[in-house]
């Protein structure tokens, strides 16, 4: 317990940790505020207004096709010799709707948000985690470490369990934070009509599978790290996975027209566990023809439970070899 | 008296590219209980190699180790808590202040907090215990270093190259520090360089070259055992010094010559000496053996002694030469 009270304290007291944390308060606070200044809550008045927008925007649209309908009149070949296809719109055409200021509809628009949130805290996440084993390996503060406990596999354990533990506090904290703000916005500059029971308990497990994107992230960047003993190794491992594996390998696959090559690309898998599911339309493949809805392109879902597979035995495997490099290799 | 530490054939192998490197080829030691024990080797003799594997951070190919009287690596959790060891250059988090440091390894190892301020007062440091480490000078860390193999109130304390970076002061405070760590009960096993340091601090010494022990015991038997062949030759006066030195020079004899006497360095016979002058009608007025210090008999037993035009490589060691005239 005393091994696993130091390593939170050390996590926490790292100017890094503090450095991150503060950024990724500050890109969610930007986000929060960006999201509060563009919408507004629609009132009567902010209605009878947009009405009057769109009132006006009809009177100018109709000048404007008489205009070009004598115009046409004069010089007939210039609008392709026929002046009656020359219509005017109808009024029930420009929608007053067009002319409001967007209202936050918490239900409709806070599953966007908690995944915003789940993937800023999941980079923040793999980069502490990274760093957190990583300059200890560097700076030979593990060493240190194992001289006092010469434990490998319960020093490195311990020392991952505290930065999940500190990760699904900060997560928590974030989290209710991030909701209660999105209430207050939505309560000022929108509606949180709608929301029933359920949709609470929908947001709960949209907030739950975010928690888990972060946790593995954070597993994933302390293994990458550990394995190479390294912050950098942990860095540069994700730098190569996107450069490599997502826009080098997105463009190959599409090149060669691979069925689904989307299913060989991270964000679908991301898409899928944080949105329950994620369609793959393949254009390229030959269509699906049905008498009723005509020639239609094969789909692919993956599903959050397959994500969540993927997602486990990636962090499994990763963070199995850390724990297999550390009991077998010497420290030097 | 009882032993806090036995090593015992101790082998570690490296596998590289050049094939393969023996770090350690059977290497003994013994440190007994309540001393000062000096670990003495040459760059790449295995010193470093030796105490990495006894605190569990490299794994042996073969060999018995066994600290207060426990097997290790297999017990090594059960008596870190009375090991207190720095191994090379002090390692520590940058940005943490020494007493932040401190503190988090007495959380991790289970001691009581207290003992961060008293250990930094014992090393100094009570003043700039707030500062960044990264501001510390090479010595200032090497003194948190001490501290914080101090913190656990050891019954083994090790320590590698404590003496490094440190100013003269330091190293003078280091060596009272060892000597009254030593006093109140504490075995302190000591590698270094300074040679004499060693030689006035501790009790007794063992010495690696190539991975293997050349001399082990206390400092007086070691010194005693690979006394000095060299020999101060004086001459009644008006003799023609030279004439003598080239004579002997010409039997084999490494000669200097100083201003009014010289030293024959390989003296294993020096009634040859006598000898080879006499015969010649030349006699000799003076003939002192020259005391060998620790420096001279490390020098002798790792065949590192500097050579005239040679660059002595890394993992390079001279062949033992014998005394000339025997």
């Amino acid at each position: 317990m005393s091994l696993f009270r130091a390593e939170t304290r050390r996590l926490s007291k790292r100017r890094f940790t503090k450095f991150f944390v503060l950024l990724a308060l500050l890109v969610l606070g930007l986000v929060a505020g960006g999201t509060a200044y563009t919408h507004e809550r629609t009132t009567d008045s902010t209605r009878a207004a947009a009405e009057a927008e769109a009132d006006q925007e009809y009177q100018e649209q109709l000048r404007y096709a008489d205009q070009a309908k004598q115009e046409c009149q004069k010089d007939p070949s210039s609008f392709g010799g026929n002046c009656e296809g020359l219509v005017p719109p109808t009024r029930d055409q420009i929608s007053s709707d067009q002319f409001l200021t967007p209202q936050f509809d918490f239900r409709a628009d806070f599953p966007v948000m908690l995944t915003v949130w789940a993937a800023l805290l999941a980079l923040v996440a793999f980069v502490i985690g990274a760093s957190f084993v990583g300059a200890e390996w560097n700076s030979g503060g593990m060493m240190n470490l194992l001289l006092w406990r010469p434990q490998r596999l319960r020093v490195l354990s311990t020392k991952l369990s505290a930065l999940l533990t500190w990760l699904t506090g900060l997560s928590v904290l974030t989290g209710a934070a991030w909701t209660g703000l999105f209430w207050l916005i939505a309560t000022l500059r929108g509606t949180t009509a709608r929301m029933t029971p359920g949709a609470w308990q929908s947001l709960g497990l949209n907030g739950l599978r975010g928690l888990g994107l972060v946790l593995v992230a954070g597993a994933i960047g302390f293994g990458v790290a550990s394995i190479g003993r390294h912050t950098a190794a942990a860095l540069g491992a994700a730098i190569g996975v996107i450069v490599v594996f997502q826009f080098g390998l997105a463009i190959v696959l599409s090149l060669a027209r691979v069925k689904f090559y989307e299913l060989y690309l991270l964000p679908a898998w991301i898409g899928a566990w944080m949105n329950k599911s994620y369609e793959i339309i393949d254009y390229s493949a030959p269509c699906d023809y049905s008498a009723v809805n005509g020639c239609e392109a094969p789909t692919y879902t993956v599903t959050w439970q397959m994500a969540g597979v993927l997602f486990a035995a990636v962090s499994i495997i990763i963070v199995g070899a850390s724990m297999w490099t550390i009991r077998s290799r010497d420290i030097t | 008296m009882t032993a806090v530490l036995e090593i015992s054939g101790l082998r570690k192998t490296y596998r590289g590219r050049k094939g393969v490197r023996k770090a350690l080829d059977g290497f003994d030691m013994v440190v007994e209980a309540g001393q000062v024990h000096g670990f003495l080797g040459p760059n790449g003799s295995g010193k470093t190699t030796t105490l990495r594997t006894l605190l569990g951070l490299i794994k042996p190919n073969d060999g018995r180790m066994a600290i207060l009287g426990r097997p290790v690596p297999r017990h090594l959790p059960q008596v870190a808590r009375q090991v207190g060891a720095i191994v090379e250059s002090p390692q520590f988090f940058g940005n943490f202040s020494a007493e932040t440091t401190l503190s988090l390894l007495a959380d991790a190892g289970g001691v009581n907090k207290l003992r961060v301020p008293a250990v930094l007062e014992l090393v100094g440091l009570r003043d700039r215990s707030k500062e960044r480490v990264k501001t510390y000078s090479l010595g200032m860390k090497q003194r948190l270093a001490v501290a914080s193999a101090l913190l656990k109130e050891p019954k083994l304390l090790i320590l590698d190259e404590p003496a490094n970076g440190l100013d003269p002061g330091g190293i003078r405070e280091m060596r009272t520090l060892m000597r009254d760590l030593s006093e109140s009960g504490m075995t302190v096993l000591l590698s270094s360089h300074i040679l004499g340091e060693i030689q006035l601090i501790c009790d007794s010494v063992t010495i690696i070259s190539a991975g293997r022990r050349v001399a082990a015991g206390s400092v007086s038997d070691v010194l005693a055992s690979h006394t000095s062949s060299s020999v101060r030759v004086r001459l009644e006066p008006g003799v023609d010094l030279n004439g003598a030195a080239d004579l002997l020079r010409a039997a084999g004899a490494a000669i200097t010559v100083e201003k009014d006497h010289f030293t024959v360095g390989n003296a294993g016979n020096p009634a040859q000496i006598t000898k080879l002058l006499a015969e010649r009608q030349i006699y000799v007025s003076e003939l002192t053996p020259i005391a060998a210090d620790l420096e001279d008999v490390f020098l002798q037993l790792t065949g590192t002694a500097p050579v005239d035009g040679a660059n002595r490589q890394v993992d390079q060691v001279a062949a033992s030469q014998g005394g000339w005239g025997q």
